[in-house]
């Protein structure tokens, strides 16, 4: 009902996608202010059902402050975010989860002291129905759900080449692996649209481009949409199919990779102003 | 042997500790069961209050060492199970003749109780954290502590009556006043045994353990480790950081039900903020979400004190050095790289493996 009064945001993101079906994600006029300060504002963005969406800008523009408002760290003081046409409105980051939206955040925030596979299967108790007197009991379904949730964390586990290092404590990972790890998590959650805060921080030229591919497979396999926050560009330019360009808490352009690298404003944002002689 | 040895090897290295807990507690049982003739008088009068030490202990780790709160008001749980656990053998006296059933009735109410009154102080109390919540959960240990030292609860024919700040209980012929507010409860059955307290730590731990290895488990502990990033994956945090401290509040109730039942009277000032500190001494002595830890400190400290005898009037003295040594001794880096050796020595030279 209420997705047929959104006004379309300009800029389409990708060429091929399916008109008919309504996108995963609209934000319509999303803003944000902290006493006085306008954070976000005006943030108009759609995404397609399996979109690879890339989010840059230069330090401070509010990318991290976009990602806390679709996951409710922040709720929104402007504007509406529809999350497969249904408004989130009054959600809290839980709901939010169930509803779809997992993330990985920029500083990794993994459970430190469990275990890998129970840093995966933690993320699967939306997932799971057993109670309490169930696990103490240690009743019929709790051996059941633990062997599914089991499977499921090293199939998942086997995405990033991780299935070996499941019983390992994660807080002892290496720092590209502790990467990995959040976004296993978060896909664990079965979500509709992954959010990812820089995942190639911190990574090296083939770390990335394994990510990338990674990126790609994700998508593929499970059918759904990613927006990533980053600043290598080699592989933002590579696997997004649209871009969008946040700069002092507002869109400066919208595009196709090719639009974006073209795109004067941008490349002002970046470089700054070209002075005219 | 040798089957028992390799599926020792397939285990997770948690539930391989688990095991080794169970076994060592039921060791110690039988231990003290057979040598139960020439134990010292003192030393058996203190078993029961040693299993009730050791399941507040365990349960307090699961706060502390599991969801990670710090909690100073832990003896004000084991006060509502005292006297809910003594209230309601007392009122199956004549129903039940066998004393093991009311006792463990008493237990169970205790449970309830400790329980219903961990739920309600969890209402405001997880809303802090940290520092905060700490003072907090002191507060309504001494409010529960007040409450019970003006309290006054007695049964007669017509049933229970309750009073407070002065006794109007008005009992008819025959009744009996359970709680006479700061006089506390008297005329307790004595109907704790050893063999009542060793079963209470063998459920504890099961439940613990359990717990702690099933998703609720692992929900608390993610909480502990990252809040915003539990909540980022729909762990519903308010849920399971209550469930923790429910359970908690639970098993140390009937811990206080254990107590109680193994003296003939008792004041609630017994259960003041000194032992929830004690009790805390021991999870911190043995290591956060440790439980085995926690087992062997409570029950050495418990005994310590009576160990210390021949000091007379430097008891408490040495007691506390003896804790101040202790303390820094774990805490000593070359003598814990000789206990992980020790260790891996014992549990199947796994740290060499890892140190490769």
């Amino acid at each position: 009902m209420f997705s047929k009064l959104v006004p379309v945001p300009s800029g389409s993101l990708i060429p091929d996608r399916d008109i008919g079906k309504s996108p995963i994600l609209e934000c319509i006029n999303l803003g944000i202010t902290f006493g006085g300060l306008k954070a976000v504002e005006d943030f108009n963005l759609t995404i397609g059902r399996t979109e690879i969406a890339g989010l840059i800008g230069p330090n401070g523009a509010g990318k991290t402050t976009v990602f806390n408002l679709l996951t409710k760290v922040y709720q929104p003081t402007k504007g509406t975010i529809l999350l497969d046409g249904h408004d989130t409105h009054g959600m809290d980051t839980i709901k939010v989860n169930r509803a779809g939206i997992a993330r990985t955040f920029q500083n990794i925030r993994l459970f430190q002291d469990l275990s890998v596979e129970d840093n995966v299967k933690t993320a699967m108790d939306n997932q799971m129905t057993y109670n309490m007197w169930t696990g103490i009991f240690r009743l019929p379904s709790f051996w059941k759900e633990e062997k599914t949730a089991h499977d499921r964390a090293l199939e998942l586990l086997s995405i990033f080449n991780m299935e070996d290092l499941a019983k390992v404590r994660s807080g002892s990972l290496p720092y590209g692996a502790q990467r990995r790890l959040e976004i296993v998590r978060a896909l664990a959650t079965n979500p509709s649209l992954l959010l990812l805060d820089e995942p190639a921080a911190g990574m090296n030229p083939s770390e990335t481009a394994e990510l990338m591919e990674n990126i790609r497979k994700i998508r593929d396999t499970f059918q759904i949409a990613v927006l990533l926050i980053e600043h290598d560009m080699n592989l933002v330019m590579n696997i997004c199919e649209g871009i969008c360009v946040l700069n002092f808490g507002r869109i400066i352009a919208k595009g196709s990779p090719a639009d974006i690298q073209a795109n004067p404003a941008v490349i002002e944002a970046y470089l700054g102003k070209q002075k005219e002689a | 042997m040798a089957s028992l040895n390799l599926s020792l090897k397939k285990m997770s290295r948690t539930s391989r500790r688990n095991y080794l807990t169970y076994g060592l507690v039921i060791l110690a049982y039988i231990i003290l069961q057979v040598m139960h003739g020439s134990l010292s008088s003192s030393l058996k009068g203190m078993l029961v209050p040693i299993c009730a030490y050791v399941v507040m202990a365990v349960s307090l780790n699961l706060t502390v060492g599991i969801l990670g709160e710090l909690s100073l008001g832990h003896a004000g749980f084991m006060s509502v199970g005292a006297f809910t656990g003594v209230i309601a053998s007392t009122c199956f006296q004549s129903l039940i003749p066998f004393a093991p059933l009311r006792l463990a009735l008493g237990m169970a109410a205790g449970a309830a109780c400790a329980a219903l009154a961990g739920f309600l102080i969890g209402i405001p109390v997880l809303r802090l954290k940290g520092d905060y919540l700490a003072i907090v959960t002191l507060a309504f240990g001494e409010i529960i502590k007040s409450i019970f030292t003006n309290l006054y609860v007695g049964l007669d024919s017509s049933g229970l009556h309750m009073s407070i700040l002065e006794d109007k209980t008005n009992l008819a012929e025959g009744g009996k006043l359970i709680i006479g507010g700061p006089m506390g409860m008297g005329g307790i059955e004595k109907i704790s045994t050893f063999t009542a307290g060793f079963l209470l730590i063998l459920v504890t731990l099961v439940v613990v353990f359990n717990l702690v290895n099933s998703r609720a488990g692992r929900a608390i502990m993610a909480v502990r480790d990252n809040r915003i990033a539990a909540e980022s994956i729909g762990v519903n945090v308010t849920k399971y950081k209550m469930l923790a401290f429910v359970t908690s509040a639970a098993l140390a109730g009937a811990a206080g039900a254990l107590f109680a039942m193994n003296y003939s009277t008792i004041v609630a000032a017994k259960f003041d903020f000194n032992t929830s500190i004690l009790v805390l001494v021991f999870v911190v002595l043995g290591g956060l979400g440790n439980m085995l830890g926690s087992i062997v400190a409570a029950a050495v400290l418990t005994i310590l004190p009576e160990a210390l005898r021949q000091f007379a009037d430097y008891r408490m003295l040495v007691y506390a050095i003896v804790l101040i040594l202790v303390m820094l001794a774990t805490n000593n880096p070359v003598l814990r790289g000789y206990l992980d050796r020790a260790k891996s020595v014992f549990t199947g030279k796994r740290g060499k493996k890892e140190a490769a």
